[in-house]
């Protein structure tokens, strides 16, 4: 499973390979952008395909709805921006214009997350993954590497109605084997074994999770590690089941703690099989600027500020 | 056009008229005003404008019509209705319970609407989109149209979707604006000023066309200025009477969300059948 020997790839990054490699299998693809293409990367489908990339200039709200608009005409809109302005200042047309009408518009939110860096807090969205599921019908993905995010790129195209995919900025390893890496929406990955504490993380936190797996593994400490791309809908039956075999749960995001992941796991399981939890997430604090691993390491979101709180996890239960 | 022929589409905005009526009056809500000041409008539209199909409502080659003043969907769910998208005795199950006519327009239960609409601003936006993607289908001999409100125009969104629509040349998108003056909260001048609206969209690069909202013959001459536009957006302005047609609620404010009560229905529709009854006479 492990190639950590490729070079980081930022998922912003293989969001624009993988538009420019649909753009060439499938005619209706189309792609909208808030003069953010360089950053998106959605210039990278625009270069092959000009007159199916349509830059809206800075008005989001507008954009989402445009694409509304071109999906009601059957073609299949993929509309980005920074994850702040597409689900942040985007929500209501979202709301009302693409997930009310079940319309097939997908939605590519880069620079999510604290790792955005040195822009800031304005820049720096936590927030999406609560906005995004409060709406009925939304998928919310949130690949962890180069080869899922591209496989996301591809389901999402494939999935008929509303999906919002996050992607960030900041370079981070490629775990998954292309050749045998199978991506089904709404299913988690195990990637380890292990009993003494389930992790359930998203994004680029399962990369840290995997680190951290190791580092507790040296100390006689197994977790199951968990994947889980697809915010919603969870995969229920793996969360529950990590929930009964393993006793504790932590889940890991790069998100606020209200409304993302670890509520979203925190729901099922009270309803299903209470078990107990840690959140390792951004705390209901807005972020800074700063080069992003020092951001990460600052606010937890590291494979050692994950041992840490699995390690304190089991001193406590 | 005939006189014949402006007889038949009073006759039928008459009956758009009457289904105002009935659905407001059914739903015990709604939004009359908004929907007698473009019945004209809306009977043109589907009588006279648009290349549609009441029997196969999701045709792909039709022209598009979104509501973008989604409020007045009782004006265009009487002008679908009397186009025999869908019975005429549902009218009045408007905002019902379980009632596929829900308040504001949904394109996944009400045959004949293309765009679920209801949040101001976003409509257009919407149509913009429908007008690119047609040209960038090859298939630009569809036309788009959008109704807007004057209130609605202080959505700063509508502008975006204008810059957007003149940006891409989309000649193949049409732009109403019912300039009927007044909003929930009172004369449009006085809550938030939108005037010069020609002025404004003249200078976002759009083809303008003032008109009288409640003339057909200028309807007919604004339609084909814009099929014949080239190269830009067109933008009807519509100078309407709020309340239209009923003679209690023209211009008045309050009408902009209310609905009649069952002695202000049958009034209602006392003039409205009397006026039918004139105009079929004519015939």
């Amino acid at each position: 499973m492990s190639d950590m020997q490729r070079k980081p790839v930022a998922t912003r990054d293989s969001y624009g390979a993988a538009l420019a490699e649909l753009g060439r299998e499938h005619p209706d693809v189309v792609v909208l952008d808030a003069d953010l293409s360089a950053a998106t990367k959605t210039s990278v489908f625009k270069k092959a395909f000009p007159e199916r990339h349509f830059n809206c200039g800075i008005a989001e709200g507008n954009m989402i709805a445009a694409a509304a608009g071109m999906a009601a005409m059957g073609l299949t809109p993929f509309a980005s921006s920074f994850a702040m302005f597409a689900a942040g200042r985007a929500f209501e047309q979202i709301r009302n214009s693409v997930g009310y009408p079940r319309l097939n518009v997908k939605i590519g939110a880069t620079h999510g997350g604290i790792s955005v860096g040195e822009d800031g807090a304005s820049h720096q969205c936590c927030e999406d993954f609560a906005l995004m599921r409060s709406i009925p019908g939304m998928t919310v993905l949130c690949p962890a590497d180069d080869v899922e995010a591209r496989a996301a790129v591809r389901a999402a195209y494939e999935h008929q109605g509303p999906v919002y995919l996050r992607f960030g900025r900041l370079a981070v390893p490629v775990f998954h084997d292309e050749a045998s890496f199978r991506f089904q929406i709404g299913r988690g990955e195990q990637l380890t074994d292990g009993m003494d504490a389930a992790i359930l993380a998203t994004g680029l936190m399962v990369a840290e999770a995997l680190q951290a797996a190791e580092a507790l593994a040296a100390e006689g400490i197994h977790v199951r590690v968990i994947n889980l791309c697809t915010i919603k809908p969870l995969d229920e039956e793996l969360v529950v089941k990590a929930a009964e075999e393993c006793g504790r749960v932590v889940t890991c995001e790069e998100h606020s703690v209200i409304g993302g992941l670890g509520e979203a796991v925190a729901a099922l399981l009270a309803e299903r099989r209470p078990t107990p939890m840690r959140r390792v997430g951004v705390k209901d604090v807005f972020g800074h600027s700063g080069p992003a691993r020092a951001l990460l390491e600052q606010f937890g979101l590291t494979a050692s500020g994950i041992a840490e709180v699995v390690r304190e996890f089991l001193r406590e239960a | 056009m005939t006189r014949q022929e402006e007889t038949q589409l009073a006759i039928a905005a008459c009956k758009v008229r009457m289904g105002v009526i009935e659905g407001t009056h059914g739903a015990k809500a709604g939004h009359p005003g908004g929907s007698l000041s473009a019945a004209d409008l809306f009977a043109y539209l589907y009588n006279r404008e648009l290349r549609v199909d009441p029997a196969n409502p999701r045709w792909e080659d039709r022209d598009r019509f979104v509501l973008s003043k989604g409020h007045t969907a009782p004006g265009l769910y009487g002008a679908l209705a009397y186009r025999g998208f869908f019975p005429t005795e549902d009218l009045p199950t408007l905002r019902h319970i379980d009632s596929y006519l829900q308040g504001h327009p949904n394109m996944n239960t009400v045959p004949g609407v293309d765009m679920s609409t209801g949040s101001l601003g976003q409509g257009v936006s919407a149509a913009a989109g429908m007008a690119k993607a047609a040209k960038l289908q090859g298939r630009d001999h569809i036309r788009i149209y959008a109704l807007l409100g004057d209130g609605e125009i202080e959505e700063g969104q509508c502008w975006e979707a204008f810059l957007f629509a003149a940006h891409y040349r989309l000649d193949n998108l049409c732009v109403i604006i019912d300039l009927n003056g007044l909003q929930i909260d009172g004369a449009t001048r006085d809550v938030m000023n939108t005037a010069p609206a020609a002025e404004k969209l003249e200078a976002f690069g759009f083809q303008t066309i003032s008109i009288d909202g409640h003339s057909f013959s200028q309807m007919e001459d604004a339609f084909a200025s814009f099929h014949s536009c080239q190269d830009r957006p067109t933008a009807i302005l519509m100078h309407t009477t709020k309340g239209k047609g009923v003679s209690y609620m023209e211009n008045q404010v309050g009408w902009h969300g209310k609905a009649p009560n069952d002695e202000e229905y049958e009034t209602a529709m006392a003039e409205l059948r009397a006026r039918l009854a004139e105009l079929e006479a004519a015939q």
